[in-house]
């Protein structure tokens, strides 16, 4: 923690960054983002267990980004979901510098994107077991009772839309569910509103999540959403050969080849 | 009408309870999903739990569904016919646990439904509510009732209000209004009379952190502080805040048409969207999130007690508890009340 306050405070007295976005103490014992932008107060800066919150998100805001070069505090899914938004064109060296944090809580220095690229690809994404028992649980269902397990627990979705905000890959300045002409997506949160929402999400996702949980971890309701992601997940690895974000990145939605399986075509 | 103090013993809650289904009334109290407590409607009284602080989500529900049918068509040879909704089929409701945050909360709501144009569809559905308030003997971080005029005990909005006396004990029991009386009077022999009670002493101490005169006047002047932009950095945008809070009453309306019939629903909206307030032209008057999260605090401490003469914030702290981004709006009321700008 120490190493990461003084690194903070090195890059922003040499006017190195102009924002170093990290984690400081939220309400009760939960943490937060902060936006440092003084030397002087760096020293609210933290890093432990607690800090799950993907600050990936905040790279792409508005607010944030017109600051100008960024530094952020960065673990393993912030770092993939940088390098997934690196291949989309929306972060690059010039405006972003990761203050890495290894699995093992020590501050890596990273050069430029294409060593944090190198960093990631060590490490497979891996879905943790009890996330893969519920999927085995849901695909073994049949499709009556998989169906009916969806409906009650997307039913209680109001639609706030917290899994989008907080999702760092849901950067589009407009959805697909706030256009209107024509619309895609029922507003109302109905059993066909909130099905369509939650998959349309998901698919959007394919080839692009990196399995960090903010989707869930924001959802006021709790509702199991990220299951829908990592089974997006299981089907990339299986039916693509894997996934890994790269910068220079074949798009799994976006790539047609004429060998492609289409096996999945009913 | 002055309140009626009555006493009723712990286990007679759930004979009250039987008593109200025997009456036909639905039931819909606090109940625990995916870990969060939500109003239910319950069927047997152990699906209701106790031990909470504060439910996930507000009761506004129960007279401000999220979706609504307001209105349903269908055209045929003879013409068009348009069915509204039918007072007769709104049930009528018993809603218990609600925190007295939450009852006071129904008041700001009407307050809005009955500004300039009278919304009879909420109002036919408030009509139909009975709610059964019960008192905090527990808060938390995020609890600031006594900060905008509230408190453990208040009374207000609801019909009865139950305050248990200590740990496992029996409950005291205000009873209100008329519906209050006329729940009473469905298990009147469970409503014992009650000596002298000091409520007081059972209810949890929720410390005052700002005044909320105080802060209404600062925001007359701080329409261009920079610190909306300081406070919304970390907002991500979404209407998890809008839509558990108790006030919020922001709703788009929807057509759905489906060939030759179709209906019209009321859905909630939040001034948290971009989309809110985006014009047809692509011009947007709140463009950024900070215009966004200062359009919510004004709402609630400057033009609601402006226009309708209540605040809309009942210091429930929901909206904090189901912040992602942990935006704690008591910690930025503060910061308004002590700025110097």
């Amino acid at each position: 923690m120490d190493d990461l306050r003084k690194r903070a405070k090195e890059l922003l007295e040499a006017s190195a960054v102009k924002v170093v976005i990290g984690y400081e103490n939220g309400t009760e014992n939960k943490t937060r983002a902060i936006f440092v932008e003084k030397p002087e107060d760096t020293g609210k800066l933290i890093f432990d267990s607690r800090c799950i919150m993907n600050l990936a998100s905040y790279l792409t805001k508005h607010e944030v980004k017109n600051k100008g070069k960024m530094a952020v505090t960065a673990t393993l899914p912030v770092m993939r979901a940088i390098i997934q938004l690196a291949s989309e064109f929306q972060v690059n060296d010039s405006n972003l510098l990761v203050l890495g944090i290894t699995p093992e809580s020590k501050l890596i220095e990273f050069k430029d994107l294409a060593e944090v690229e190198s960093f990631v690809h060590k490490y497979q994404i891996e879905i943790d077991v009890r996330n893969k028992e519920m999927l085995d649980k849901i695909d073994k269902m049949p499709a009556s009772e998989r169906w009916n397990f969806w409906i009650k627990e997307l039913a209680p979705c109001f639609k706030c839309y917290a899994c989008r905000a907080a999702c760092p890959m849901c950067y589009c300045h407009r959805c697909t569910v706030d256009f209107n002409q024509p619309q895609w997506i029922p507003v109302p949160s109905h059993e066909l509103g909130n099905l369509e929402w939650h998959i349309m999400r998901a698919v959007h996702l394919a080839g692009r999540c990196v399995d960090c949980d903010a989707c869930y971890n924001a959802c006021p309701l709790a509702i199991p959403l990220n299951l829908l992601t990592k089974r997006m997940l299981i089907d990339a690895k299986e039916h693509f050969g894997g996934y890994q974000p790269a910068i220079k990145a074949e798009h799994l939605m976006s790539t047609y080849k004429p060998d492609d399986k289409e096996n999945f075509i009913l | 009408m002055n309140s009626d103090r009555r006493l009723i013993r712990k286990d007679s809650l759930e004979k009250l309870f039987k008593a109200l289904k025997q009456n036909n009334k639905t039931i819909i109290g606090p109940a625990l999903q995916n870990g969060k407590i939500s109003y239910k409607i319950s069927n047997n009284y152990s699906e209701i739990t106790s031990d909470y602080i504060q439910t996930t989500q507000s009761s506004k529900e129960i007279a401000f569904p999220r979706t609504e049918k307001i209105l349903a068509y269908s055209k045929n040879a003879e013409g068009m016919s348009v069915k509204g909704i039918d007072i007769k089929d709104i049930p009528e409701i018993v809603l218990w646990g609600v925190r007295p945050c939450d009852a006071i909360g129904i008041g700001e709501l009407s307050a809005i439904f009955n500004w300039d144009y009278k919304d009879e569809i909420f109002n036919n559905r408030l009509s139909k509510v009975t709610v059964l308030g019960f008192s905090c003997s527990k808060a938390d971080e995020y609890c600031f009732c006594t900060s905008v005029g509230g408190n453990p005990g208040n009374t207000e909005g609801s019909d009865i209000l139950f305050t248990q006396l200590g740990e496992n004990g029996d409950y005291l029991a205000e009873i209100l209004t008329e519906k209050g009386s006329l729940i009473v009077s469905m298990a009147e022999a469970l409503f014992e009379r009650a000596g002298k009670v000091e409520k007081e002493k059972f209810l949890v101490d929720v410390p005052v952190r700002f005044n909320h005169e105080d802060v209404r006047n600062k925001l007359t002047t701080f329409f261009e502080s920079g610190e909306w932009v300081q406070q919304s950095l970390k907002c991500l945008g979404c209407g998890a805040c809008a839509y558990v809070c108790p006030t919020c009453a922001c709703f788009d309306i929807q057509d759905e048409a489906h060939g030759k019939s179709g209906s019209r629903v009321r859905c909630w909206d939040s001034c948290g969207f971009s989309l809110f307030t985006l014009h047809t032209s692509g011009h947007n008057p709140r463009e950024v999130q900070s215009q966004r999260w200062r359009q919510r605090i004004m709402h609630k401490f400057s033009y609601m007690p402006d226009r309708l003469s209540v605040f809309g914030c009942t210091g429930c702290g929901r909206c904090s508890r189901a912040c992602p981004a942990d935006m704690n709006i008591l910690e930025h009321l503060i910061s308004i009340q002590e700025a110097t700008v």
